[in-house]
């Protein structure tokens, strides 16, 4: 079917202003997704699945520019004992990475595999982004496949002995950076990824997750800082029988963020849990968008949302849960939750579920408001001031999130990290 | 529900037997009236819209009105968002028009209404006879005489067949005709507020109903008057290959109050037939209107042939301040449902409220649910909806909960359960949430769940069979809607609960 005119002449656009990296194992599918792209065309403003953020400023040609924000917060993972891999505006940096052997793990970038004829990668690279096309269109996604600067190849045999922290650095005003990571986790194995840092002006991130029986992945991330960088990301995961999967993802600034994560559960009694805490000030766009397949029995997903938004921010939540025929005895809970601190601020959310088995509790909720009264005055009257205990109720609400992370230590980073937005927009 | 299974196993042609019966048994509405019946030409075009408007006797503005919405109809599209799938719809192998031909001079009177119309709503336990309660309905003689009374307007097929109490309701100021009746004697009222709540190209098939709408009723309820009675309406397709395109027009002025059923049923027949209706409701000021719906259009067998596509729009205007409106339905017909009554709170403490039991079986699609568009101050909304799915049906919540900037302190509480019965059907919701302000509270949650197998496990063990104990423990789930519906209503609801899940027992 052809596509729309002006889709089609912002899809013809862009893609002349990228080059398609030859040779190599992963030719075959960056051209697939190449096809893919041209197909579905690049999303626009009048797609559904866009009804809430406006893409434009993720497909047009040019990366808006954004300044790098001189920072003299800490960097996120600091005090971790850590493997460090680092990426400059999309571009793997070896002078500031930590080498990058680890008992447990083998850790490749993609531009290395691409002059292999033959790797464990070909079999994922670009396999669970096109799987995630269906029903719903990720065209930012198949571009990501096509034209991926760069990324890691990620194969975890056994449990490595620290996290794997890919730190981002925004150093360009302009940089446009496309990045594709492929984890493979063994049956059995284990680990933690920590992502952070604002990345690039404009960032369009792909991670692709296979997670054999029994294997366990954790995914912290905190993005933002650069208040003008844009980001689109997707998190594809397959999920085999037993296997665990836990995701968080802190969004502090941001003009925009569109974080998109697409989790099958394919194998019986598969758990994944997806969590975020975001908050914005000002002129700040946040979208989360969750898409959750349950194909296999007695399986656990579990959403877990909280927005905070002020000073005319928007929060986004489109969340769904997929159960199909057979899928029986699934456990599916998603809950998207909004503290609007002002007037001016918005939440849009569309939280969905879709069934097709008969013995099975899903369960959403959704809910928006300001912040409590009673709870307020309560902490005034014990003396705690207005703003101080606005900062004490935000954070409370937040925690819910936040407590979805396992690792106390992990998680009171991202509370300290909190804590310092909270400080220094009071 | 694995005493379902079991009787599922069975499956053979004894049970296909079994099956066609229950289904039988289930649609008890499915006869058709053998009248004579006179046609508009098959299709729809300019020449059909004048002579529908023509054979209603209506002014110039009229005609002129359907026409230009006639011209906008041809270059819309069909919405094609809803999950709901059927076969391409031609628009022009259709009567838009049928009437009995013992309607060609109306009847002045109830007394010289042809004796088989007067049949065909007696079978249907509506007689058209005025000091008569409602045949059928348990319970209502125990009701207090006052609110036994019901207003009756009859539509069959393209006509309103007559409108009962005219003249009691009439000594209360209340105007309560057929829309073709309103358009010739109240032209300033319809003028002023035909199409002020959903607009001429609101969307594909309330452009089509505007164009080529033949009856419907019209309701006016003057200042500070309480309707003395239920008013309704009744539904009845006859015809073959013809759809019916009615369109009710409500308006309770400041202070009023009235209570308005509908109800709707279609004889079986193997051919899907299109039913596009229009409701619009303006809630002035102080004043309330509770509007129910017992939809019971024929479903289609359960191979999912025949029965009928339902695409309606239905939206209230809460204009005034404290205006208030219930929606509450029940939907256990048709093949495909595509409806979602709506609240469009204007007025400041204006208040919505949406009450829904769809039951969806065999071949059923259902798409439904409801719009609550808070605009002013203080409103408040609550969306209760209950999907029971049984057979092959899907059946989908869709709504919308929007809190404008302006609207202040507004709340909203929305829940959404769906029922599965069986394990080839599927239970859907998609809401939308758009909170705009920080002083709102909207609070949405939806919850999927099968029949609990204890309860069943405690009905049976008391003697009940299966499918008592799985009415019973569904009429549980839906109990909250079902209050909310006018007495009348109520009994055969819960009736209508039990016949819909029969066939899905087995």
């Amino acid at each position: 079917m052809a596509l729309p005119e002006v889709k089609q002449t912002a899809t013809d656009a862009r893609l002349a202003a990228l080059s398609l990296p030859t040779g190599g194992c992963l030719e075959g599918a960056r051209r697939a997704a190449l096809s893919r792209v041209q197909t579905l065309g690049l999303p626009g403003r009048r797609d559904e699945y866009w009804k809430y953020t406006q893409p434009d400023t993720l497909t047009q040609v040019e990366a808006p520019k954004a300044a790098v924000f001189d920072t003299d917060e800490a960097p996120m993972f600091d005090d971790f004992d850590r493997l460090k891999v680092v990426f400059v505006d999309g571009v793997f940096s070896p002078e500031e990475s930590d080498d990058l052997s680890l008992d447990g793990v083998s850790i490749e970038r993609i531009a290395d595999i691409c002059d292999k004829d033959i790797h464990w990668a070909k079999d994922l690279y670009g396999v669970l982004e096109a799987r995630g096309q269906s029903p719903v269109a990720r065209p930012l996604a198949a571009l990501n496949t096509a034209f991926a600067q760069d990324g890691l190849a990620i194969h975890v045999t056994g449990t490595p002995s620290k996290p794997i922290n890919m730190i981002y650095r925004h150093s360009d005003e302009g940089s446009d950076a496309i990045l594709h990571h492929v984890i493979r986790v063994d049956s059995g194995a284990e680990a933690t990824i920590l992502e952070n840092g604002p990345a690039a002006s404009r960032f369009n991130k792909c991670m692709e997750i296979d997670i054999a029986d029994t294997g366990k992945l954790h995914l912290v991330r905190a993005q933002g800082r650069d208040h003008e960088r844009r980001a689109a990301t997707h998190l594809f995961a397959r999920l085999g029988s037993e296997s665990e999967f836990k995701s968080f993802t802190l969004t502090v600034n941001g003009v925009l963020t569109r974080n998109e994560a697409v989790i099958e559960l394919t194998g019986d009694d598969a758990v994944a849990h997806i969590a975020g805490a975001c908050a914005g000030d000002g002129d700040f766009h946040h979208d989360d968008t969750v898409f959750v397949t349950h194909d296999a029995v007695n399986c656990e997903s579990r959403q877990v949302f909280k927005k905070v938004l002020r000073n005319g921010a928007t929060g986004v939540f489109q969340g769904k849960i997929l159960v199909k025929e057979g899928a029986q005895k699934t456990d599916g809970y998603q809950i998207s939750q909004s503290l609007l601190l002002d007037d001016d601020s918005q939440f849009l959310a569309k939280p969905e579920l879709e069934i097709y088995a008969d013995d099975v509790a899903c369960s959403h909720g959704s809910t928006s408001g300001a912040i409590d009264e009673d709870a307020l005055f309560y902490l005034r009257s014990r003396g705690v001031p207005a703003a101080e205990a606005t900062d004490l109720l935000t954070l409370a609400f937040l925690a819910e999130a936040v407590d979805e992370i396992e690792d106390e230590e992990i998680a009171s980073a991202i509370v300290t990290r909190l804590e310092g937005w909270l400080a220094r927009r009071r | 529900m694995a005493a379902l299974d079991q009787t599922q196993v069975k499956e053979g042609v004894d049970q296909e037997t079994v099956d066609a019966v229950a289904e039988v048994s289930t649609y008890k509405y499915g006869w058709e009236t053998d009248i004579e019946m006179e046609y508009a030409p098959k299709g729809v075009n300019p020449d059909i819209v004048r002579l529908i408007s023509e054979k209603n006797e209506e002014p110039e503005w009229m005609t002129e009105w359907r026409l230009s919405a006639f011209e906008r109809w041809e270059k819309m599209d069909e919405p094609d968002w809803a999950m709901v799938s059927y076969p391409e719809i031609d628009f022009q192998d259709q009567y838009y028009y049928a009437r009995p031909k013992s309607m060609e001079v109306k009847p002045k009177s109830l007394d010289e209404v042809d004796p088989k119309l007067l049949a065909t709503y007696e079978k249907l336990g509506i007689p058209l006879k005025e000091q008569m309660i409602l045949a059928g309905v348990e319970g209502a003689e125990n009701a207090p005489a006052e609110g036994r009374k019901v207003a009756v307007d009859a539509v069959f097929d393209s006509v309103s067949v007559g409108t009962t109490f005219q003249k009691e309701l009439e000594e209360a100021g209340v105007i309560f005709c057929s829309i073709s009746e309103a358009i010739k004697n109240h032209p300033e009222l319809v003028k002023k507020y035909l199409g002020s709540v959903v607009p001429v190209s609101d969307n594909f098939y309330a452009t089509l109903n505007s164009a080529v709408f033949s009856d419907g009723s019209f309701v006016y309820v003057p200042p500070g008057v309480r309707c003395p009675m239920e008013l309704s309406t009744y539904f009845r397709i006859n015809a073959e290959n013809t759809g019916q395109f009615e369109r009710t027009l409500i308006i309770a002025d400041k202070g009023s109050y009235v209570s308005y059923l509908e109800g709707c049923t279609a004889p079986q027949r193997d051919v899907a037939q299109l039913h596009a209706a229009v409701v619009e409701i303006i809630i002035e000021e102080d004043a309330e209107v509770k509007y129910s719906t017992v939809q019971n259009w024929f479903p289609g067998d359960e191979n999912g042939k025949g029965g009928i596509y339902n695409f309606v729009t239905k939206r209230a205007d809460c204009r005034g301040d404290r205006a208030k409106v219930m929606w509450t339905q029940v939907e256990t017909g048709s093949a495909v449902t595509w409806k979602y009554p709506s609240c469009i709170l204007r007025g400041e403490e204006s208040q919505g409220e949406f009450y829904s039991i769809a039951i969806a079986n065999n071949m059923q699609q259902a798409d439904t649910g409801t719009k609550m568009v808070h605009l002013g101050k203080n409103t408040k909304s609550r969306i209760v909806s209950k999907g029971i799915s049984a057979g092959k049906a899907q059946n989908t919540y869709r709504g919308l909960v929007s809190m404008h900037p302006k609207a202040k302190n507004s709340r909203n509480y929305t829940q959404c359960d769906s029922l599965l019965i069986g394990d080839k059907c599927g239970a859907h919701t998609v809401p939308y949430i758009e909170v705009k302000n920080n002083s709102s509270r909207v609070e949405h949650e939806a919850t999927t769940s099968k029949v609990d197998d204890d309860q069943l496990f405690y009905c049976r063990q008391r003697g009940m069979d299966e499918e008592e104990a799985v009415a019973l423990v569904v009429n549980g789930f839906c109990k909250d809607v079902l209050q909310a519906l006018p007495m009348e209503f109520a009994m055969e609801a819960q009736q209508l609960v039990a016949i819909s899940l029969e066939g899905s027992v087995g």
